[in-house]
């Protein structure tokens, strides 16, 4: 077990990145993710790293220039949050069906209208669709550890596809926990530097992007889809050689006493930990509580959830985004539609709360798992809001 | 999937024959294409009149003109779209676009 | 003729004979700006990365499984070329300074239409200049959404016909002028700005391995002739593109360190506009009067350009 510092989360995730031997960051600052991005600077500019920082001029250009240096054969990070993701969405997809594999930290944070700059899930919902590989982080040992994770897994010949690792921002961001880095000896054992399939160089020209007619697209589509499932083989295997090597393990979904428990509670992200505590107060009273933690959001990992949730009665799905509109919370949408074949499957409450940095307490996973015990079906509603 | 080597089949069929992220690996590859089905007239070359300027190689949008071995520039009618660039430029009038006839 | 047009006869001896974009392209009949583009990457040769923007020279040449270019090519989306093309740069200078790389000069060149340039594309194009990256950007200028459509653009000239300025009862074609991108580049401080034609190839040339040749930013606007979108007929492409530099609606000039030249020189008695709007399907509408507005825009804009390179002084001339 090595030293561990007191660090700001988002500070750690910039050191993180410096380990990795990336080749070019480009990042356009955001809050609350511009700590990440000053950092990072700081770093290139100490000349602690051998790589270029480029400060582009919006998060769209961050992307395209990710997008160029990625297909010119370097390793390359950015990072950013809520509206400049959103500015980022129309390049997200051509990322992924063009395989680069960038490595994205998301600093979460609620999208605009109105603007609020404070955390919630709302801002990698929509990106659900865009083929990218996308995990969560629950604190910011997880956030170091996933960020050198996610360029292994990212470049590797099985995968070779773009990866958004989420940070809730602020609640995680701008936390000082203390953490422990692996050494610069360990992450290059770990994480050689970058050996592209192929890069644009004149010494092997190829054309990249090219563009597809009706005859073939859904071929390409095919394509895209299936290296997005098949990524979770590998994703679990390098997580396994992580846990070999360091001692920390990781699995697509991480359950806390929740064998045997009759109602289980559902999370992403740094919330997680808040209910655990909650869990524990709620055993110690003798109610049969435990908590389902989703770390890899897409590909979603449908086994092991079904794994994790089997046997209970009542399953709390906490969503920290709305789908306007729609069934219910995203994540609870997702569980539910691959639920409906299952004979047995618990009864699924679903409560949209958190939203807009608004703080979940121990306290409120209680109040919470009371009322949604009590339910006689399936439900949707929002927590928390003042009528 | 192991690393790759690039698909050389022309048109792919089956999506297992996409080359990841749709990259082409052979440059110039479009060549298969020939666009000269296109036209509907075609430059004809006199050799009496051709000074050898190269010229119409320059101005040829395709690229489709070349040095036979005698020296002239002859169009490759694999290629040629029939626009009549070449006829228009040449100086000594030596290239003249006839209509095809089919 | 002058000598210079005479010199241009035996200019094929001059330019490299090598093919770097292969014909089997799907571009119109008698194409100007694929031929600007053949000419372009003649002079640029083998060590470049090609970052394109969508557009009329992307569709053309990269419908998968085929792709028409021999150099290293990527294309992403319509707005991004200049951010792209700073990716690569970027990463090319980091892997050849961390010897991952051969150790010799590869030049990033963003390549987009007068869309990706001037509208959807100037935000890119304006942070990549300032960032001072090792980039030459080349607008390929057809004057129109030509890919989409004939859609106008920026970059239409004034009172031109196109889809989304059509001329009307009311309104007759496209109400301003041509955006002048080259004097944005020369506000940016970018060392080397110039215009090009490819109805004069070797200046054309000239200023592509001129621009390439900078170490930091460099931009190049291109006149690309467009028969498909001007309504005239497809042999006249390189007559059009020398009537549009004679009658001096696009002067041809560089901009070097701040100090305009003309390369080209204009005849002291311009050709009126007419000669060149009459063989056009897109000016088609233009009264008498009209056409003397647009020569009276001309003359304005020539006289704005000779008061720069008449008075002003490079930015390291004392």
């Amino acid at each position: 077990m090595g030293k561990r510092v007191g660090m700001e989360v988002g500070i750690a995730a910039a050191e993180a990145v410096a380990l990795c031997n990336i080749d070019v960051a480009a990042v356009y600052p955001i809050t609350p993710q511009s700590h990440i991005a000053e950092h990072m600077a700081d770093i290139v500019h100490d000349g602690r790293i051998n790589a270029e920082f480029i400060t582009v001029e919006s998060e769209h250009s961050s992307i395209s220039a990710c997008a160029g240096a990625s297909a010119a054969g370097a390793r390359v990070y950015t990072a950013t949050s809520s509206q400049g993701l959103m500015l980022m969405h129309e390049i997200l997809p051509i990322i992924s069906a063009m395989r680069l594999p960038v490595v994205m930290g998301n600093a979460n944070r609620a999208i605009s209208g109105p603007l609020n700059i404070w955390n919630d899930h709302t801002d990698i919902m929509p990106q659900r669709d865009c083929g990218w590989i996308c995990m969560f982080a629950e604190n910011g040992q997880e956030v170091i550890d996933m960020t050198i994770q996610s360029f292994k897994i990212a470049e590797h010949p099985d995968v070779m596809l773009p990866i958004v690792l989420n940070i809730d921002g602020f609640q995680l961001t701008h936390m000082i926990e203390p953490l422990e880095f692996p050494s610069q000896a360990q992450v290059n054992r770990f994480l050689p530097p970058r050996g592209p399939f192929v890069a644009l160089h004149p010494d092997n020209p190829i054309s990249m992007g090219c563009f597809n007619m009706p005859d073939i697209f859904a071929e390409s589509m095919k394509v895209k889809e299936t290296a997005l499932r098949n990524s979770k083989k590998t994703i679990v295997k390098i997580w396994k050689e992580w846990g070999k090597m360091f001692g920390r393990h990781y699995k697509p979904v991480e359950t806390y006493k929740a064998k045997g428990a009759k109602t289980l509670i559902l999370t992403m992200g740094s919330m997680g930990e808040t209910a655990s505590v909650a869990v524990d107060e709620m055993r110690e009273k003798g109610a049969s509580v435990g908590l389902v933690k989703m770390r890899l959001w897409r590909p979603l990992p449908i086994e092991e959830l079904r794994a994790a949730i089997r046997g209970a009665k009542t399953l709390i799905v906490m969503d920290r985004a709305v789908s306007f509109g729609g069934a219910g919370g995203p994540v609870a949408t997702d569980i539910k539609s691959y639920l409906y074949q299952d004979m047995s499957r618990p009864k699924v409450v679903n409560y949209i709360m958190g939203l807009g940095g608004r703080d979940v307490t121990v306290d409120d996973f209680i109040a919470m798992t009371k009322k949604a015990v009590k339910k006689k079906e399936d439900t949707f509603e929002f927590y928390g809001v003042r009528e | 999937m192991k690393k790759k080597k690039a698909v050389s089949k022309k048109w792919p069929e089956k999506w297992q024959e996409i080359n990841p992220g749709c990259m082409v690996f052979t440059p110039g590859n479009a060549s298969a294409l020939h666009t000269g089905s296109w036209r509907a007239q075609r430059p004809v070359l006199d050799t009496q009149k051709c000074i050898k300027c190269g010229l119409c190689y320059i101005f040829c949008p395709e690229g489709c003109i070349a040095e036979d071995s005698e020296g002239f520039f002859k169009a490759n009618l694999d290629y040629c779209k029939g626009c009549g660039i070449c006829a228009h430029e040449c100086w000594p009038e030596a290239i003249v676009m006839v209509e095809e006839e089919e | 003729m002058t000598l210079v047009q005479n010199f241009e006869i035996f200019a094929p001896k001059l330019i490299d004979r090598k093919e770097y974009f292969s014909p089997g392209h799907r571009a119109c009949q008698g194409c100007g700006e694929v031929l600007a583009l053949r000419i372009i990457l003649k002079a640029l040769g083998d060590d470049v990365v090609i970052s394109n923007a969508t557009g009329c020279m992307e569709i053309i040449s990269s419908a998968y499984p085929q792709t028409a270019w021999e150099v290293p090519y990527i294309h992403v989306a319509f707005e991004n070329a200049a951010a792209v093309g700073s990716g690569v740069e970027a990463a090319l200078k980091a892997l050849r300074r961390k010897g991952r790389i051969p150790d010799r000069d590869v030049k990033s060149v963003a390549i987009a239409g007068d869309g990706g340039t001037a509208d959807i594309g100037l935000q890119a194009l304006s942070g990549a200049m300032e960032r001072g990256h090792d980039l030459m950007f080349v607008c390929l200028d057809n004057e129109a959404y030509m890919n989409t459509g004939i859609q106008r653009s920026s970059e239409t000239p004034f009172m031109a016909a196109t889809t989304t300025s059509p001329a009307g009862k009311e309104i007759k074609g496209q109400r301003t002028g041509k955006k002048n991108v080259p004097e944005i580049m020369v506000a940016h401080g970018v060392p080397y700005v110039a215009t090009a034609c490819p109805s004069y190839p070797i200046d054309l040339v000239n200023k592509v391995k001129k621009a390439k040749a900078v170490k930091g930013p460099s931009y190049l606007h291109v006149f690309s002739m467009c028969p498909t979108g001007w309504r005239c007929s497809s042999e006249i492409t390189i007559k059009l593109g020398k009537l549009v530099v004679e009658t001096g609606v696009f002067p041809l000039y560089e901009v070097e360190n701040g100090k305009y030249r003309l390369t080209i020189e204009m005849p002291r008695k311009r050709r009126p506009v007419e000669d060149y709007l009459k063989h056009q399907g897109r000016f088609r509408h233009l009264s008498a009067d009209d056409i003397k507005m647009v020569q009276k825009k001309v003359d304005y804009e020539i006289k704005k350009l000779m008061d720069k390179v008449s008075g002003l002084k490079g930015w390291d001339e004392e």
